[in-house]
């Protein structure tokens, strides 16, 4: 079954992924909104080099979760760990100085709009390294909009940007720090599959290139199969499965073979 | 009932919050600067016009019943009074609440609900501090500054007025116009004109801030931030002419 998407959609090269090092550590996560209890009991590592991708349908909390990994969220109950850092134990100035290691594209892009490609990008990196030349920053920012393919949009409006591109610059804006993890929230979430896989190459770019973990939540198969070392299934606040993307899907469970019979018929 | 006081703690916290880090470095002197841009150039022209349009037409409504007791010549002062201590601060902060209120309300709601606040935040910078605190310093001392402008422009407008009828000249109109005026005036209106700036920007704010999810939070945050804020101006305009009459 796991088998009907094609081979070319399949991760090219193996990631480095080193086994002894835990980078963001999930102990029993709870989340409750009111009377909605989103996560109920949330464990998971992720280890250096490595790209986790988290499934899970519409409202099933995947963003949520991704939030209460950088901090934006807390959680009810249960601990985060990022670079072996306890989140909720940091002052202000230690919290902001592990983000700065974190990178979060999300899922609207959430690029500036009172503001033009160049200073969306340049607002990161002048707050958290202050003592740049103007060269230097500059340069900074050529790099990344190189690395992501936009050098030609550097004095556009996000308004004239297409939803790809938003994305890419998103994620752009979140390289320029040189993050050690990144956070995607659905990175292919409403662009057509053309868009979406060239997304997907450019995250499994930035893992080699940058060497980064990453945390991707999507609800689409292509991306995880194509993006993902490893596979998680959220479903009803807690992790139905866990493992390669074929070993997930490899089962009768019905929620699972829904989900991946709906995503299937609505992908071609 | 319990909203409504859950409602005025929220807002308690968020202006406590404002006082907390005004004074914490770092400071956003850039973002400063472009908001008192924004609200005081951009809001010139229209606090221009309906400043000279109020001094003019009230000069000429109250001509009539001051003609009727031979007192034309107290014109210029009576406008100056007028003006100064009622007109100019009440009707700058009603049209900055209208134009510049709204704009702090949707612009800082869509950058809630696209989740551009959070990419602030991820991103080492104090949302609050770039945004709100920005915006709030703007409003309190652009106020102030653009109600003694419309004193001043709305003077002109009354001037107009007298010169057609009396043929006044310009020194002697505006010397006439301050002679009643005293310290206390002009202190007030300072005074009175920040508080009602320091409102717009932190209804504004704080209405946009917390902007629930959606587009529709957007609108509503614009619309409520307007609404209440002119409402807050009115009650406050009534407290603070009631308090400063104890020291004339
Ligand atoms: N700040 C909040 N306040 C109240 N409820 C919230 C909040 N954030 C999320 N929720 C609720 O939590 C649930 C999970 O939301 P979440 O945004 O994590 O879903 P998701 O899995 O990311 O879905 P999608 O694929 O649509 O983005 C939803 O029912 C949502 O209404
Ligand atoms: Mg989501």
């Amino acid at each position: 079954m796991a088998n009907d998407t094609s081979e070319k959609y399949h991760k090219h090269s193996p990631a480095n992924i080193d086994r002894n090092n835990v980078v963001v550590s999930l102990r029993n996560i709870k989340k409750a909104f009111g009377s909605l209890e989103v996560l109920k009991g949330i464990d998971l590592d992720i280890f250096a080099g490595e790209n986790v991708v988290v499934l899970g349908r519409s409202g099933s909390g995947k963003s949520v979760l991704i939030k209460i990994i950088a901090g934006l969220l807390r959680p009810d109950e249960g601990t985060v760990q990022v670079l072996g850092k306890e989140i909720d134990q940091l002052d202000v100035h230690e919290l902001q100085e592990l983000r700065s290691k974190i990178g979060f594209s999300f899922q609207g892009s959430a690029l500036y709009d009172g503001m033009n490609v160049r200073s969306n990008l340049e607002f990161p990196l002048v707050r958290n390294k202050r003592n740049l030349s103007s060269q230097e920053v500059q340069k900074a920012i050529e790099k990344v909009l190189d690395d992501v393919g936009l050098s030609q949009t550097i004095n556009q409006m996000p308004a004239e940007l297409s939803g790809g591109q938003k994305k890419r610059i998103g994620i752009a804006r979140t390289l320029i720090l040189q993050p050690e993890i990144m956070l995607y929230d659905e990175p292919t979430a409403g662009l057509d599959p053309l868009t979406s896989e060239e997304i997907n190459d450019l995250i499994n770019e930035v893992q080699q290139q940058y060497k980064t973990s990453a945390v991707i939540i999507t609800h689409d198969l292509t991306c995880a199969k194509s993006t993902g070392d490893r596979v998680v299934m959220l479903s009803e606040g807690r992790f139905l499965r866990e493992g390669s993307f074929e070993k997930v899907f490899d089962t009768d469970d019905p929620v699972i073979k829904k989900f991946y019979n709906y995503n299937f018929i609505s992908d071609s | 009932m319990k909203v409504f006081f859950l409602r005025i703690y929220d807002i308690y916290q968020f202006s406590l919050r404002f006082w907390k880090e005004v004074f914490l470095p770092p400071y956003e002197y850039k973002e400063v600067f472009n908001q008192f841009y924004e609200v005081g150039i951009r809001s010139l022209s229209i606090i221009t016009l309906t400043g000279f349009i109020t001094g003019l037409v009230f000069t000429k409504q109250s001509r009539s019943s001051l003609a009727e007791f031979g007192a034309t010549s107290w014109l210029p002062s009576l406008m100056a009074i007028a003006l100064l201590r009622a007109l100019a601060p009440l009707v700058t902060a009603l049209i900055i609440a209208g134009k510049v209120g709204s704009n702090i309300g949707a612009e800082l709601g869509s950058m809630r609900v696209t989740e551009q606040i959070e990419a602030m935040e991820v991103s080492s910078t104090n949302p609050f501090k770039f945004l709100v605190v920005s915006r709030v310093l703007a409003t309190t001392f652009i106020v102030p500054l653009l109600a003694i402008y419309m004193g001043f422009v709305g003077l002109l407008g009354a001037f107009v007025n007298v010169y057609n009828n009396e043929q006044t000249s310009f020194t002697s109109f505006f010397q006439e116009a301050f002679m009643r005026i005293t310290f206390l005036d002009l202190f007030t209106l300072v005074l009175k004109s920040a508080i009602y700036g320091y409102t717009i920007g932190m209804t504004g704010c704080f209405n946009g801030y917390y902007a629930d999810q959606g587009t529709v939070g957007v609108g509503r945050a614009a619309n409520t931030a307007v609404v209440v804020s002119m409402f807050v101006i009115f009650i406050e305009e009534m407290l603070i002419v009631t308090l400063i009459n104890n020291y004339r």
